[in-house]
């Protein structure tokens, strides 16, 4: 299960291309003629992880449905960056209408185009995590539970980000964020608070649930391309890092995800009908110190005043996600 | 209509009329860093640009960049002491590219394939003569005759290839490998004079009418050591005992032989009197670490089962034994007599304790500088002789075939320059690739091809090749190692990173630009180009 990795070929999948390969075993990035869906000029901060996930995803759906694309997109970064009137990066037929709504206008969208008969023409809806865990979860949950024909993408930047970096259900446990300060015994975020969306999604038993990071680029696109093929309701989860949320230099963007799907902090899997049916190995697994420090928002958690015990059990919940997705590679999924 | 996206009639993308690059305060821009290979390499190879055609499986074009700089790679490939492998920065992460076996793979193929060079440059009208077809002049005469100038090597030995023929042993150097790679510079139309010693100088340059010299006549004159013998005592030379094994007449030293020395020379004659069926011991006074020869050579001499006394110098010569003390290292690491002795059998002492140069061609020549018994040369390769040239042995440097052939190469350069009236001006050197340049993360891991090895009763016996080559597969994987240091091998990573669409893919083989339009400085495809090809650099604000 999973993506197809080529081994060796130098850098074989790691790598956005790969002159050794054949062209059709390339990305969709590595293309000339990929459809650049957010063309440049977009307002997104330096090294934005956002900007750089949608394209990933939105120019992959493009592949896959040979153009033939309506997006829906919730308020949040990326429509905002994106689209200040009077214009638009967006090289696809685009629609915003609210923060919360997102999931439900796709779904308008879907069902005008059965009436209409254009098969042909497919649906995502995309929103970050704020839009898609907290104000727009019931729509969503109503996408699901119809099984509408619409891929929905959260970008999962960890909280509210567009509005100045407030927490969302999405937020991990000892951030700090404008609205969870490092103050107290437990400064930031809560522990045992907020929502697993991609177990929820599942909970729902749609065709097809999975995660993805931007530091694993062809694992992404295989998934939006897989999502493309289905009918029904689709979730893809693209963990996304925010350098100015996290604090974090701009050329560390694909670090972060990388080290967060290396540590075991954030799992990356799909799901069919409810189960899980494959997982993306950590190739050398690492402590999430090795994650958290180099984040202003952890920032709290070493130093003068450390607290390794918060430490030790946000390793506690990575040792978790290894053990019940089976991460490593001698572990069965 | 086909191409365009569902219902977009107008352009759409107005956003490209947000100039974002006005952002930046740094800019990232493509460079090429010199990888630490090539930095290494004595000849002055573009390793990383072989490597990037044998990786496609481009095994000619491959070849044709290499021969650029060194026209002798199937004897690279076998005796060449690889400092590129050392400095390789694959090292640092499970073992370093075997370059050296791909190399001998793109010779050994071209010689099986029959690849000719490219044809030689337009006649200049100068001559050249090289003295000596060692090495060091035949990569010289390669060079000179691709340039377009006329060129004579004048040799004194009966055969070409200088202490490629008459000292490496078979078992390391088939002869004809050796013999198809000088074949191929002669057809370049380079005259080679066998049997042809230069007595003097100045004179043959003179009968000859030649416009400049290139001197490479090596160091063949074996060191003697002060050993108080017996009338009966059997003491020889190394090169002269080697010399002797490429003639009719094998050199004969009886079953018991000593060899004096700790370097590779001392090696390659126990080695070789081994396979003639003798017991050899080798004496050194001096430990392993501290020998000069390389510790695999060492190490494939013990396999072959040839005996060595370390920390021991021999204080007497019989004819059927010697006297040996052993030392002991002091503080220094110097080894210090013990006044302890030791007798042991030999039929006969091969010396090899170095070798001196011959200068008996430079006699009364004005303006040449002679230190230690070398010949000193200027960076330029020249001596202190206007138009006389010298490189590989008889200078001061490192005494290696692949020395020489870089000396060789470089005094060509600046021979043509010279005959053209001007300056050779080698292209300035990039930055080094350094491995805190390269993201590691990319790579596929794959551990380094070893080479097979002759079983041990045919090392011993015979005078078979020891070390086997790669086969097309093994190459293509070992070439594949390579991490590109430095280079673009367009992995297509800084256009795929780039949230901001900023740069621009030419096409196969014409790599990438940045939109500095765009490009808001962000340095993520810095960070994430694997081998180091981009940087960042501060704008002025
Ligand atoms: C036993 C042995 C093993 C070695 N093994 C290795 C090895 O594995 N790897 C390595 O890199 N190096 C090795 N070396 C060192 C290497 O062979 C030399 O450094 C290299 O050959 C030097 O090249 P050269 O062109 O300067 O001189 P040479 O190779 O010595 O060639 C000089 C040529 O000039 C000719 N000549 C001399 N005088 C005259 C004259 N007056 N007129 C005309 N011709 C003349 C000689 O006949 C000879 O052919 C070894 C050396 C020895 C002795
Ligand atoms: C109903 C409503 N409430 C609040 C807002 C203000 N608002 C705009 S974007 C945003 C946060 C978006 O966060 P998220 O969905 O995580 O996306 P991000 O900006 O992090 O990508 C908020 C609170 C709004 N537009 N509409
Ligand atoms: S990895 Fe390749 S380019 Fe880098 S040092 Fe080794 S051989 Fe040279
Ligand atoms: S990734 Fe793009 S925006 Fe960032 S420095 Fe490189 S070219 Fe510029
Ligand atoms: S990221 Fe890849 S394509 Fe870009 S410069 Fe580096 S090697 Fe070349
Ligand atoms: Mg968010």
């Amino acid at each position: 299960m999973g993506f197809q990795t080529v081994k060796f070929y130098q850098t074989g999948t790691f790598t956005v291309g790969n002159r050794l390969l054949a062209p059709d075993e390339r990305s969709v990035q590595a293309g000339e003629m990929r459809s650049n869906s957010i063309s440049s000029g977009h307002r997104a901060c330096q090294g934005c992880g956002e900007a750089l996930g949608a394209r990933y995803a939105i120019d992959a759906a493009m592949a896959e449905s040979n153009g033939q694309l309506i997006a829906a997109n919730a308020t949040g970064c990326l429509e905002v960056f994106s689209t200040p009137y009077p214009e638009s990066s967006w090289q696809v037929p685009w629609i915003h209408s609210l923060f919360g709504n997102a999931p439900a206008v796709a779904t308008g969208i879907a069902a005008a185009l059965k009436v209409k008969g254009k098969h042909d023409v497919r649906v995502v809806a995309q929103g970050g995590d704020g839009g898609t865990t907290d104000i727009g979860f019931g729509c969503l949950s109503g996408m699901f539970e119809r099984n509408d024909d619409v891929l929905y993408i959260c970008y999962d930047n960890e909280a509210y980000m567009n509005t100045g970096v407030q927490r969302s259900s999405a937020t991990p446990p000892a951030a700090r964020t404008a609205t969870t300060m490092p103050v107290g015994n437990e400064p930031g975020n809560v522990f045992g608070q907020g929502k697993n969306l991609p177990e929820i999604a599942m909970a729902h038993g749609i065709p097809y649930v999975a995660t993805a990071t931007v530091a694993d680029l062809r694992d992404l696109e295989y998934k939006v391309r897989k999502a493309m093929k289905i009918r029904g309701a689709r979730y893809i989860q693209i963990f996304v890092p925010c350098p100015l949320g996290w604090g974090t230099a701009s050329d560390a963007t694909i670090l972060m995800a990388r080290l967060a799907k290396e540590t075991g902090t954030f799992p990356v899997f799909e799901a069919e009908y409810g189960e899980v049916t494959g997982v993306l190995k950590i190739r050398n697994k690492l402590p999430v110190e090795e994650y958290l420090k180099p984040q202003k928002r952890f920032a709290h958690l070493f130093g003068k005043h450390a607290h390794p015990e918060m430490i030790a059990r946000l390793q506690a919940i990575a040792d978790r996600n290894i053990r019940k997705y089976g991460l490593l590679q001698d572990q069965e999924s | 209509m086909a191409n365009k996206p569902f219902a977009i009639t107008l352009k759409p993308g107005t956003s490209l009329n947000n100039l974002t690059g006005s952002w930046r305060t740094a800019r990232p821009v493509y460079l090429d860093r010199l990888p630490p290979c090539n930095n290494a390499c004595p000849a002055g190879e573009d390793i990383q640009g072989w490597l990037f055609h044998a990786e496609s499986g481009d095994y000619e074009q491959a070849w044709r960049a290499l021969v650029e700089n060194n026209p002798l790679p199937a004897v690279m490939g076998r005796v060449c002491y690889h400092p590129c492998e050392s400095a390789c920065n694959r090292g640092q992460l499970d073992s370093s590219v075997g370059i050296n076996s791909v190399e001998r793979f793109l010779g050994d193929e071209a010689i099986r394939r029959g690849w000719k060079f490219a044809a030689a440059a337009a006649a200049s009208g100068k001559k050249v003569l090289v003295v000596g077809a060692g090495p060091s002049g035949l990569s010289a005469a390669y060079h000179l005759a691709r340039m377009g100038h006329k060129v004579e090597i004048q040799e004194a030995g009966p055969l070409a290839g200088g202490m490629m023929r008459f000292g490496i042993p078979k078992y390391r150097l088939p002869r004809e490998v050796l013999d198809a790679e000088v074949q191929r510079i002669l057809d370049l139309g380079v005259t080679l004079k066998l049997n042809c010693k230069v007595a003097h100088i100045e004179q043959s340059m003179q009968d000859g009418g030649f416009d400049a010299a290139f001197l490479a006549v090596g160091a063949h004159i074996g060191k003697r050591a002060m050993i108080p013998a017996g009338d009966a005592a059997h003491i020889v030379d190394a090169v002269s005992v080697l010399r002797s094994m490429e003639g009719e007449d094998k050199p004969m030293l009886g079953r018991k032989v000593v060899v004096y020395g700790g370097g590779n020379t001392a090696v390659d004659v126990a080695r070789t009197v081994k396979r003639m069926g003798a017991e050899p011991i080798i004496v050194y006074r001096r430990t392993r670490d501290k020998a000069p020869a390389h510790d695999f050579e060492i190490e494939e001499a013990l396999q072959e089962g040839v005996m060595i006394k370390w920390l021991s110098t021999i204080k007497q010569a019989g004819d059927s034994s010697i006297t040996i003390e052993k030392m002991a290292l002091d503080d220094k690491g110097f080894p210090q007599p013990t006044g302890e002795f030791e007798t042991l059998e030999a039929d006969s002492v091969v010396l090899a304790l170095g070798q001196d140069v011959d200068l008996s061609l430079l006699d009364g020549l004005p303006g040449l500088e002679i230190k230690n018994g070398t010949v000193q040369v200027a960076p330029n390769m020249m001596t202190g002789h206007a138009g006389i040239f010298a490189g590989g042995d008889m200078v001061p440097s490192e005494r290696t075939v692949t020395v020489a052939v870089g000396h060789g190469k470089k005094a060509a350069r600046n021979i043509d320059a010279w005959l053209r009236g001007t300056a050779y001006q080698p292209a300035p050197k990039h930055e080094l690739a350094e491995a805190g340049n390269l993201n590691t993360w990319y790579y596929s891991d794959a551990d380094k091809t070893v080479r097979p090895m002759l079983d041990i009763i045919r090392r011993q016996t015979s005078f078979d090749e020891v070390q086997g080559g790669l086969d097309e597969t093994t190459a293509l994987f070992e070439a594949r190692r390579c991490l590109s240091c430095g280079n673009c091998f367009e992995c297509d990573n800084c256009y795929g990173v780039c949230p901001d669409n900023a740069v621009i893919k030419l096409g196969p083989g014409k790599r990438f630009e940045f939109k500095y339009d765009y490009c808001k400085g962000c340095g993520l495809c810095v960070a994430e180009c694997p081998c180091g090809a981009i940087k960042m650099v501060p704008e002025d604000i």
